[in-house]
């Protein structure tokens, strides 16, 4: 019995799977829209300045992440709506907590603090490495 | 003793009896096309806090369930091959910690089930042993935990990923029947490893579908049979995808054969979300020991040809851009 690498490959690719990049999209902006909207809401009747409104939807928005995370809804709002639900802020707690929650029963330390950002770590490691790095070549040039 | 045949089957001397079988399974298997076949189901937690006990939990009630459906006394039973997904067997480990009784863990990934058939009916075969179990588990949660995300993480699943099955099943071989008509392994066809560079975890059943379609290719020229000689040849765990793929290699070599696959009659995609199928060492286990066994038992089916499939790989070599092996062991069960 023989089977080539190469030939095999491509049949791989012909019968593998595709995702309805269409559909999807619909999906996340919908749901991603709806999020932004009610922080937008949210951000719109505080009757704070605008810098601490801003802060203040910022905390409101991971606090509900986190709560929706905890009542086992957003990991089924995820399922619908993919990157509608993980690029908002609401997504970034849920990548903090899903964690936490699972790894509880290693204990407190190496279950829940060592595993905690196991999701979120590589964007924060990454997220603060490229904002000095663009905040470095932005003073040099408007120096 | 077993005589070697061709390049890589074994037919054995002695009959060895499949005495029983018994699977417990989670609430999604039992809601699925095959629910009336499974013995038992349990939440997926087993009333256990975590999802490693759980599992655990799922491979001593199965343990016990064979002993007291098969009515005999633990003592008989001369050794345990049994296994699991998750790291150093620790499902398997906790849950038959406490029988007493000779214990081999394997890793086969989904190919555990059949892997153990083998080792313990060639064992039997052998006059090692007169009686041996055969026990394999998965756990969807925590095998998602060690291979994927955390349950709760607001992700999607790729088109061709699998659903790890939630159960346990077992069975009990024998070199006696005690006056019962039970099916016997009549000739097994241990698998080698097949590694094609398909490196996507998400597609799983493309690393194992050259494996599957190997061992078939091996069993059936190694005994000179054709494929129509089976009533059955049902893979583990190719799922959707995976089996396209084998019957499309299959059919390059000549060999034209309507396979059937216990990832992809254990669940219903549509209404399930289950994507490509079901996975995990139990896949197979439970789908032979509930759906397979019974069949023969009412003489639906009399000639199977089992071929358990496996993807070994660990999240380690993934992330480091290992290419995932694929392995198929199969074992041929027949009505005499």
């Amino acid at each position: 019995m023989n089977l080539e690498q190469k030939e095999y490959s491509k049949l791989v690719e012909k019968h593998s799977g595709k995702s309805n990049v269409f559909v999807n999209c619909l999906r996340a902006f919908l749901v991603g829209g709806i999020i932004c909207v009610i922080a937008q809401i949210y951000n719109d009747i505080l009757p704070f300045s605008e810098e601490v409104s801003k802060v203040h939807t910022t905390v409101f928005m991971v606090f509900f992440g986190a709560l929706f995370t905890a009542l086992n809804v957003y990991d089924n709002i995820g399922k619908f709506a993919g990157a509608g639900s993980i690029v908002p802020i609401t997504g970034f707690a849920n990548s903090i907590v899903s964690p936490a929650m699972e790894f509880r029963s290693e204990g407190r330390i190496m279950g829940v603090g060592a595993q905690m950002f196991v999701v979120a770590g590589p964007v924060l490691v990454y997220g603060i490495s490229s904002t000095v790095v663009v905040g470095l070549i932005y003073f040099l040039l408007t120096r | 003793m077993a005589q070697k045949v061709g390049n890589q089957t074994f037919v054995l001397d002695r009959k060895v009896y499949w005495r029983e079988g018994v699977c417990i399974v989670g609430p999604k298997e039992k809601e699925g096309p095959l629910g009336k076949y499974f013995d038992q189901k349990e939440d997926e937690d087993f009333g256990e806090d975590t999802w490693e006990k759980a599992e655990a939990r799922f491979v001593s009630a199965t343990y016990a369930k064979l002993l007291a459906k098969s009515k005999i006394n633990e003592n008989m039973v001369d050794c345990i091959f049994a296994g699991d997904l998750l790291n150093q067997c620790i499902a398997t480990g906790n849950g038959l910690k406490k029988t007493g009784r000779p214990y081999f863990g394997l890793y086969g990934a989904c190919s555990t089930m059949a892997e153990s058939l083998i080792l313990a009916s060639l064992l039997i075969d052998g006059g090692g042993a007169n009686n041996a179990v055969c026990l394999t588990s998965s756990n969807f949660a925590s095998a998602e935990k060690q291979f994927r995300f955390p349950m709760e993480l607001g992700n999607q699943r790729a088109p061709d990923a699998q659903w790890t099955v939630t159960g346990a099943g077992a069975c009990l071989l024998s070199s006696d029947n005690m006056g019962e008509n039970c099916p016997v392994i009549v000739s097994v066809t241990p698998g080698k490893m097949v590694d094609y560079e398909v490196k996507d975890v998400n597609n799983m059943g493309a690393a194992m579908a050259p494996a599957a379609a190997f061992t078939i290719q091996a069993h059936l020229s190694d005994l000179n049979f054709s494929p129509d000689y089976y009533d059955m040849i049902v893979t583990g765990d190719l799922g959707i995808t995976g089996k396209k793929l084998c019957r499309e290699i299959l059919k390059k070599n000549g060999l034209d054969i309507d396979l059937k696959d216990c990832g992809e009659m254990i669940f219903d995609p549509e209404t399930q979300g289950t994507c490509a199928g079901g996975s995990g060492c139990a896949c197979s286990a439970v789908v032979l020991n509930g759906y397979i066994l019974r069949k023969l038992r009412e003489n639906a089916l009399n000639k199977v040809l089992f071929v358990a499939t496996g993807a070994l790989m660990s999240p380690i070599s993934t992330k480091q851009g290992e290419s995932i092996i694929g392995i198929a062991h199969a074992v041929s069960i027949q009505n005499m």
